[in-house]
C-alpha cells in the first residue's frame, strides 16, 4: 500500500490538540516543558472543560505558557502562583484552577507559597516541573540540583558543605493534610507520557471533590542548561535523577 | 490477513530536529533529514515508512506537536 493511500482524512488517529494554540513554543528543541503542555491540552480537551479552566503560569522558561495553551490564564509574579491560584479558586469554585510551575520557582522563591497552598488544603492542581536546574536564566543551581551535578553557578558540581541537599519538596507536601493526590512522573518516553496523562486526568477530576491539591511533579530535562543533547539528556535523567526523585504515587486519597 | 500500516506526517517547518521522535520509534520509521527546514534544525521524516504501525508512539513524545499519525488495515484498502 502506498503511503497517499494511508495519509487520509478518514485514517487520522493523532493530532494535535485544539487547545495547543498555533503559536510555535520557544522552548529549546527537546525540552520537556512542550511534552507536559501537550499532555495537560489534551486532558482538558477530553474532559471537555477548555472555558471553566483557568492556568497560573509562572517565572522561568514556562512564564509564556499562556500563549501555548488556549484557556484563560494568569501570570503570577515568581513563585506565588499558588498564592494567586488560591485567589482565583475561591472566587471561581466552579472553574477548574491549576499552577504551573519549575524548580525554582516553587522549590526556591515560592517555597513559602506552595506549603501553605498544600497545607490550607486548596483545590487546586500544581504542575511541578523539576529539572534540577534554573533553565531561562541560564542554569544556575536550584534547591533540587543533585548532588555533584554540574550548574553554572556550581562549575565542579554541587557540594553538600557548601550548599546543602537537593530539596525533595513533594515528599515534603506529600505530608500535609491538604494534599490528596502526590505523584512523581516523566516524560520521557510513550509509557512516562501515557501515565502523566492518566495523574493529570485524575488531578483535575479531584478538584471536584474538593478533597485539596492535588500535586505532579514531573521530573524532567532541561538540555540546554545540563549542556548535554535531548536524547542524552533523557539517558542523564534515568540515570542520575530517578534514583534521587523515584517515580510513583505518595498518596491518593 | 489484515496488516496494519500506518504513516506520519511531520510539520516540517515547526520541526525542531531534536530527535526524541526518532528514539521513541519502535520500528526504526524516523530519522532526522541531511537537508534543514527554513529555521535550520534537521527535520524528521519517515527513512523506512514500510515499517510504521502508527502505534503514535512518536507523536506523543515529540515537544512541538508535530506530527499527526494514520493507521489503516492494510486490506481494507484494495
Ligand atoms: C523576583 C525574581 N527573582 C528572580 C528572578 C530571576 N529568575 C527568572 S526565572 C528564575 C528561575 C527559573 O527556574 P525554574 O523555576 O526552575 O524554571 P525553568 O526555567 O527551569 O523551567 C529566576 C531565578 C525573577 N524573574 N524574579
Ligand atoms: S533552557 Fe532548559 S527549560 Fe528552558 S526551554 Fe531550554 S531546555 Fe527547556
Ligand atoms: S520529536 Fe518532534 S520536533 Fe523533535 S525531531 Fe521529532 S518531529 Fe521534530
Ligand atoms: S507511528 Fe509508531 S511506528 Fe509509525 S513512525 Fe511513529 S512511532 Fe514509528
Ligand atoms: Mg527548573
Amino acid at each position: 500500500m502506498d503511503v497517499k493511500d494511508i495519509i487520509k482524512e478518514e485514517n487520522l488517529v493523532y493530532s494535535k490538540s485544539k487547545v495547543l494554540t498555533d503559536t510555535i513554543m520557544h522552548y529549546c528543541p527537546g525540552c520537556t516543558h512542550g511534552v507536559v503542555h501537550k499532555v495537560i491540552a489534551e486532558v482538558i480537551e477530553e474532559l471537555g472543560i477548555q472555558d471553566k479552566t483557568i492556568g497560573v503560569s509562572p517565572v522561568g522558561c514556562a512564564v509564556f505558557a499562556y500563549n501555548y495553551l488556549d484557556i484563560d490564564w494568569q501570570e503570577a509574579a515568581h513563585g506565588r502562583a499558588p498564592a494567586l491560584a488560591t485567589a482565583i479558586n475561591r472566587l471561581y469554585p466552579d472553574k477548574y484552577v491549576f499552577t504551573y510551575q519549575g524548580d525554582g520557582d516553587l522549590a526556591s522563591i515560592g517555597t513559602a507559597e506552595i506549603i501553605h497552598a498544600c497545607n490550607r488544603g486548596e483545590n487546586i492542581v500544581v504542575i511541578f516541573i523539576n529539572n534540577g536546574i534554573y533553565g531561562m536564566t541560564g542554569g544556575q543551581m536550584a534547591p533540587t540540583t543533585l548532588i555533584d551535578m554540574p550548574t553554572s553557578t556550581t562549575p565542579y558540581g554541587r557540594k553538600v558543605d557548601l550548599n546543602g541537599y537537593p530539596l525533595k519538596i513533594t515528599d515534603l507536601v506529600a505530608q500535609l493534610p491538604g494534599t490528596c493526590f502526590v505523584t512523581r512522573h516523566s516524560a520521557h518516553t510513550p509509557a512516562a507520557v501515557r501515565k502523566l496523562k492518566k495523574a493529570v486526568t485524575k488531578a483535575f477530576q479531584n478538584t471536584r471533590r474538593k478533597k485539596g491539591v492535588s500535586f505532579i511533579e514531573v521530573v524532567s530535562t532541561c538540555n540546554s542548561g545540563w549542556k548535554l543533547s535531548p536524547v542524552e539528556s533523557n539517558n542523564w535523567m534515568v540515570e542520575h535523577m530517578f534514583p534521587y526523585y523515584p517515580l510513583g504515587d505518595m498518596k491518593d486519597e | 490477513m489484515a496488516k496494519i500500516r500506518g504513516a506520519i506526517v511531520v510539520d516540517v517547518e515547526r520541526c525542531k530536529g531534536c530527535s526524541l521522535c526518532v528514539v521513541a520509534c519502535p520500528s526504526s520509521v524516523i530519522a532526522l533529514a541531511k537537508e534543514v527546514n527554513g529555521k535550520g534544525y534537521n527535520y524528521a521524516y519517515m527513512v523506512n515508512p514500510d515499517a510504521c504501525t502508527g502505534c503514535v508512539n512518536c507523536a506523543i513524545v515529540c515537544p512541538d506537536t508535530v506530527i499527526s499519525v494514520y493507521k489503516v488495515k492494510a486490506d481494507a484498502v484494495a
